[in-house]
């Protein structure tokens, strides 16, 4: 019998103090050297502790760094395809001496957000990093143009968290052990995992109630974080999920919970990545749609998906859509996979337009958005980030 | 970082005999592989990931699994 996936790895890393040791770091603090670190790199240390990124430890040292880089696995051969990293300046390093064998404090806003025993300190090339991971150097390439932003030097080596940062959606956020004790206690064995960071339309419902056919439950799974201009605001896409899933799905079969991680736009790779993730949740299937991860015309519609022929060793299975849409011939929603019809017959639920209505104030049709959902996000006076 | 290729850097040699060699270069005749030495690591991958997924094990305590319950309900995702 089926049951749910072992973490990727093998293991769900747990690198979170206890209170007594949280107490005794916390009381070594001011003797301790500091880095100050970005929001996205605070989170991605929790995301660490948690095992939501299972098997790291910490930031990569330059020999998974490379192999990341250039195979799209760690050095132990275990897939992995976005380098989780910490970037620091060559001034900081220098002005403050630190060196392989340290132990620092990793810093957000004056809070102490983790240990970190420095293992590696190393150079790279951003232009590598970019044409290997984002397929591209153009600067105009969201994802590129952080990395072009990263300070010059990278510190790898394992972590311990001592506090979380701030978090507004403290009441959707659960973590891979939750959600596998969350899974067993519904009975679920196979659990389709859905990534977005987009507010609901009727293509991604049907999507999502296509591979609910086959599976126990649903696990949708919105990535919370730095998003690019033009996308729907965090707080827009949590109700409106919160709307389509008391309207129009069953109680026990679908669980709304955040991933906070920044989007990186990697198309493919990051594809893997999300996979990967969901995996550690206790996921057995991931969604891959159009353009996953994309942005641009950077890669083909379905790169995303030709990617995980790469990875036999994956250990979630991948579920292909294409596209889905309302055929007036066929009186309901279809795929492009089933439905022989086309042009004026049918109704594509197109985020462009369904934007665009919506800043004007309007409801799409109900073939595009479910009414409830529109006037959910309707009832926010800003839905989009500016 | 350091000028390497990739093959240099992460492959060693494993030896098979010489007719199954023969059988997999024909095998992968017009299919994505492009070596045989790709398709026996994809080969590979596949097999010890079956073998490791077969070696399941829960992993959260009783005790552990109790306290994240609580937590659950008081979230609202158990009754």
């Amino acid at each position: 019998m089926r049951t749910l996936p072992r973490p990727h790895g093998g293991r769900l890393i747990n690198r979170v103090l206890s209170d007594a040791a949280k107490k005794r770091v916390k009381d070594e603090l001011p003797e301790m050297i500091k880095i100050e670190i970005s929001r996205d790199l605070a989170v991605d240390m929790e995301n660490i502790a948690y095992g939501i990124f299972s098997p790291l430890e910490g930031p990569l040292d330059s020999t998974d760094f490379e192999s990341v880089l250039y195979n799209m696995r760690l050095a132990n051969d275990i897939p992995w395809t976005i380098p989780i990293i910490l970037d620091v300046s060559s001034e900081v390093i220098r002005d403050k001496k630190l060196k392989v064998g340290d132990v620092v404090a990793l810093i957000y806003q004056g809070k102490p957000i983790a240990r970190l025993f420095i293992d590696d300190i190393y150079s790279y090339d951003k232009k590598e990093y970019a044409k290997n991971v984002f397929k591209t150097t153009d600067v105009k390439h969201p994802g590129v143009s952080k990395v072009m932003q990263y300070a010059d030097r990278l510190i790898g080596g394992k972590i311990e968290l001592i506090d979380g940062v701030n978090n507004p959606f403290e009441k959707y956020t659960l973590r891979p052990l939750e959600t596998r004790v969350l899974f067993k206690e519904k009975g679920w064995r196979t659990v389709v995992g859905f990534q977005t960071r987009n507010a609901p339309h009727m293509g991604h419902e049907y999507v999502q109630k296509t591979a609910l056919t086959f599976t126990d439950g649903l696990f949708i799974n919105p990535v919370i974080g730095k998003k690019k201009p033009g996308d729907f605001k965090d707080e827009v896409i949590l109700k409106a999920y919160e709307e389509l899933i008391n309207h129009y799905y069953l109680k026990d079969k679908a669980v709304l919970a955040i991933l906070r991680t920044e989007m990186r736009y990697a198309g493919p790779r990051e594809a893997i990545f999300h996979a990967i993730v969901r995996k550690n949740f206790g996921c057995t299937h991931f969604i891959v749609g159009r353009d996953h991860a994309g942005v641009g015309n950077y890669y083909g519609p379905y790169e995303a998906q030709e990617i995980f022929s790469e990875f036999p060793d994956l250990g979630i299975t991948p579920i292909f859509f294409k596209e889905f849409y309302y055929c007036k011939k066929c009186l309901g929603y279809v795929s492009s996979q089933i439905c022989p019809h086309s042009g004026d017959d049918i109704i594509r639920p197109s985020g462009t337009i369904i934007r665009k209505m919506l800043v004007k104030g309007e409801l799409p049709p109900k073939e595009m958005m479910r009414p409830e959902v529109a006037r959910v996000i309707l009832s926010f006076d800003k839905p989009f980030v500016e | 970082m350091s000028e390497k290729t990739d093959k240099e850097r992460k492959h060693t040699t494993v030896s098979i005999p010489i007719p199954l060699y023969e059988k997999i270069k024909k095998r992968i005749e017009g299919t994505g592989f492009t070596s045989v030495s790709d398709y026996v690591t994809y080969v590979l991958r596949e097999v010890l990931a079956s073998l490791e997924e077969e070696e399941k094990e829960e992993v959260f305590s009783k005790e552990e699994e109790e306290k994240v319950k609580e937590r659950l309900r008081s979230l609202g995702y158990l009754d």
